[in-house]
């Protein structure tokens, strides 16, 4: 394999070959894992507005995904739907492989394929127990490891995980998902140190209750419940998440590492 | 492949991700000492020879990897037994 070094090749060329770093945002393409809705769908528009080409990934939601890669692309910009199961290795490398012959090496990968799996605790069977462990934290361990070795080469790289609130509050109901969301919190800043001579930067977002189809599956009472225990006093808007996912992938972001930013409303202040 | 094939190999790895020259290589080099290579550079320097001979190395093999001639030696003894 030898090292493709003239300056006009673009970064397309060679899903790893070592190419000049790629400048700007139209070379960086980005991953979106769970991309077809809700985080995951406001995080690729918002992505795809600030100039990068952006894979929206989807297990189930197909449709909803090529309708946004195609809105993505009437609105100028460059996208694709990729379907990606990421409690699956081989959909995980099929999936990646698909983008980076479709819109070239991932730069910035977007953990946010999440699932719940709530239940109290006292009657937590080990099924129920793995599920959100599998998708949520598991599931981010296959697609960053399968991305990383690209960025590590090209120098260059993004690694944002979408982690919780709830992560450092607990939740009741939610010592699955709770755990798994910590859990990306120790395993970014690990991985933050390791990468951080690479200019990859791996950081966090800890959003609080979003208005989504996810939360909206817990019911009307209890969502308007958290509404008012959050200072802010209302949901918050995908769009919202999606604004910190777009500063951390930034240029302006180059020194922020190892962050866990919360996107919560002041539901969580105090960590 | 003989062993010089190797590890020309491993100093054209080396040329390509530690970003030193040919002529200052040889196999007494220490990659830490000499090139001032970090851990992760060289993960990369197996990686690449991983894939210029199809290879899998183990993790744990990489431990006492020190010089060009070690690297080379892992992959002579990875070559033989393939």
């Amino acid at each position: 394999m030898s090292p493709d070094t003239t300056p006009t090749a673009s970064a397309a060329d060679t899903a790893e070959g070592r190419t000049a770093p790629a400048d700007t945002a139209a070379e960086r393409v980005a991953l979106v894992s769970g991309g077809s809705r809700g985080i995951g769908a406001a995080v690729a528009r918002g992505l795809a507005a600030a100039g990068h080409p952006v894979a929206v990934g989807y297990r189930s939601g197909e449709a909803d995904a090529r309708a946004l890669a195609a809105s993505i692309e009437a609105g100028g910009g460059r996208a694709l739907a990729v379907a990606v199961d990421v409690t699956d290795a081989e959909s995980v490398d099929a999936a990646v492989t698909a983008v980076e012959e479709g819109l070239g090496p991932v730069s910035v990968l977007v953990n946010n394929a999440g699932v719940t799996a709530d239940g109290l605790f006292l009657r937590m069977d080990e099924a129920r127990w793995r599920a959100p462990l599998d998708t949520n934290l598991d599931g981010t361990y296959r697609l960053t490891h399968r991305v990383v070795r690209g960025m590590v080469r090209r120098r260059w790289g993004r690694i944002v995980s979408l982690s919780s609130v709830v992560a450092l509050t607990g939740s009741a109901g939610q010592a699955n998902y709770a755990a798994a969301k910590a859990a990306l919190v120790g395993f970014s800043r690990s991985l933050a140190r390791e990468l951080a001579e690479r200019s990859i930067t791996v950081n966090v977002v800890a959003p609080g209750p979003i208005a989504t189809d996810m939360l909206a599956a817990v019911g009307e009472d209890r969502t308007g419940a958290l509404a008012d225990a959050v200072p802010v006093g209302r949901l918050g808007r995908p769009e919202e998440v999606a604004a910190a996912v777009t500063y951390l992938v930034g240029d302006g972001a180059a020194y922020v590492t190892g962050a866990v930013l919360p996107v919560d409303g002041g539901l969580g202040l105090g960590h | 492949m003989n062993r010089t094939d190797i590890v020309d190999a491993v100093y054209d790895a080396c040329v390509e991700i530690l970003k030193v020259d040919k002529a200052d290589l040889s196999e007494a080099t220490a990659f830490a000492d000499d090139l001032d290579a970090d851990s992760l550079a060289l993960v990369e320097v197996v990686m690449e020879l991983e894939e210029r001979f199809d290879l899998r190395i183990p993790e744990d093999e990489l431990e006492g990897v020190a010089t060009i001639g070690a690297a080379a030696d892992l992959v002579a003894g990875h070559l033989a037994a393939a």
